[in-house]
């Protein structure tokens, strides 16, 4: 597959009609496809895990782009279609719900000069194995094409889920997050928005990077990933579980990022594939320290109740980035793909 | 940032400095080095692959230091 190299001033519209993955997302998409209706009340709610479950997590998944980019093919009045949304209400509750019951909400309390302290600490107990160190080792070509892939489903809208914050903040943690947002937008130049990195490496790797040209692709392990982050951030309620996500986020990222660098650079990749994450080693070194002290700390100081939440966000996301490293790892060591179906190889 | 408004330099605990403000960055035989961005983090832990900026490794070599000055007397 070649893909001509794409052209930053097109708009970049989402591709392909997903394959429905259960009983909820076929409904769903079937209905998408229409003006709306009312969506039956007692849709029922898939029963697998509702941290990885794939029919689960591309329904939610389809209902929150309909609040980015839009699903292709799809009515976008439905949008704000109130059985859409309690629907997406439904399947949010079961999400929530199982996080509780995997990351327990029982931080004692913690001063907002500590704040940064206790993010530390959560992401010093992340004893994930290293999927990071992985790659800069050992993986192969058709393994790093893989985690791009999975990555693709939040690195082509890089940032837009924490952005959401924006109008719940005020003063500085809005400021904070405004200084660490400008960046992932590139400070205003397009070439250099996150996103756009994101897309070069995309080609660089012989991938489409066109938005969501491998949604069918990406497991429900890594939707809920994306999910979470559109979870947190439209519901002001969990202000402090997005603050807290983005701290960690940024918090667990240079380090990271550098390895993916030299992985790249060992199987002889170049700039275009490496720039993204070579940007990211730099930023996110600023942005740890702002995300951790200014924004979640400045939070904490305005609304010290919400220390519990930051924190929670905080471990949700290792929690969740540690079952969806896991995921990949296992199935790379069994020789096999990590994906729903592999991809077909490079050149080919 | 308003011309006006002072550059400020400030020491994040146990982590880089960080620059925010126009400032020009050059090396000893002033020659720029490029920053790229509005907010910059210089490494104050000396581990760092990319010196003069912060990439990082302070978290893996378990730096310390305050955010305050210290008073030679610890
Ligand atoms: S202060 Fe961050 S790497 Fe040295
Ligand atoms: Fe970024
Ligand atoms: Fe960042």
């Amino acid at each position: 597959m070649l893909h001509a190299a794409p052209d930053t001033a097109q708009l970049r519209e989402p591709v392909g009609t997903p394959a429905p993955r259960g009983e909820l997302s076929a409904v769903l998409l079937g209905a998408l496809s229409g003006p709306p209706f009312a969506l039956p009340a007692d849709l029922e709610i898939p029963g697998g895990d509702p941290l990885s479950d794939d029919d689960l997590h591309l329904a939610l998944y389809l209902a929150y782009e309909l609040h980015y980019r839009g699903v292709p093919g799809a009515d976008e009045r439905w949008e704000w279609d109130p059985s859409l949304l309690a629907l997406r209400a439904r399947l949010e509750e079961r999400f929530e719900r199982a996080l509780v019951e995997a990351v327990p909400c029982d931080d004692p309390p913690v001063a907002p000069d500590e704040i940064d302290l206790a993010l530390r600490g959560v992401a010093e107990a992340d004893r994930g194995r290293s999927l990071s160190a992985y790659v800069e080792r050992e993986a192969t070509v058709e393994q790093v094409r893989e985690f791009a892939v999975h990555r693709s489903a939040y690195q082509l809208k890089e940032a837009d889920p924490h952005s959401w914050a924006l109008p719940r903040l005020s003063g500085p943690p809005k400021a904070a997050l405004v200084e660490i947002q400008a960046d992932e937008y590139g400070g205003g130049r397009t070439e250099r928005i996150h996103a756009e990195l994101f897309a070069r490496t995309l080609d660089a790797l012989d991938l489409d990077s066109r938005y969501g040209a491998y949604l069918d692709r990406v497991p429900g392990v890594t939707l809920a990933t994306v999910n979470l982050m559109s979870l947190f951030g439209l519901h002001r309620r969990l202000r402090g579980a997005i603050v807290g996500h983005l701290a960690l986020f940024e918090m667990s990222s240079s380090v990271p990022n550098g390895r993916y660098a030299r992985g790249l650079r060992r199987l002889g990749f170049g700039e275009d594939a490496t720039a993204f994450f070579d940007e990211h080693v730099v930023a996110d070194a600023v942005h740890e320290q702002v995300a951790a002290v200014d924004l979640a700390g400045g939070l904490v100081r305005q609304e010290p109740a919400l220390a519990g939440d930051v924190l929670w966000g905080a471990r949700v996301l290792a929690e969740l980035e540690r079952r969806w490293g896991d995921r990949v790892l296992d199935a790379w060591e069994a020789g096999a793909t990590s994906l729903r179906r592999p991809l077909a190889n490079a050149g080919a | 940032m308003p011309e006006h408004a002072p550059v400020t330099i400030t020491p994040y605990r146990d982590g880089p400095l960080l620059v925010r403000g126009p400032v020009q960055l050059e090396d000893m035989h002033g020659n720029p080095i490029p920053v790229g961005r509005e907010t910059v983090a210089l490494c104050r832990c000396g581990k760092s692959r990319i010196r003069p900026f912060c990439d990082g490794t302070h978290k893996v070599v378990r730096f310390r230091a305050p955010t305050g000055a210290e008073d030679g007397r610890g």
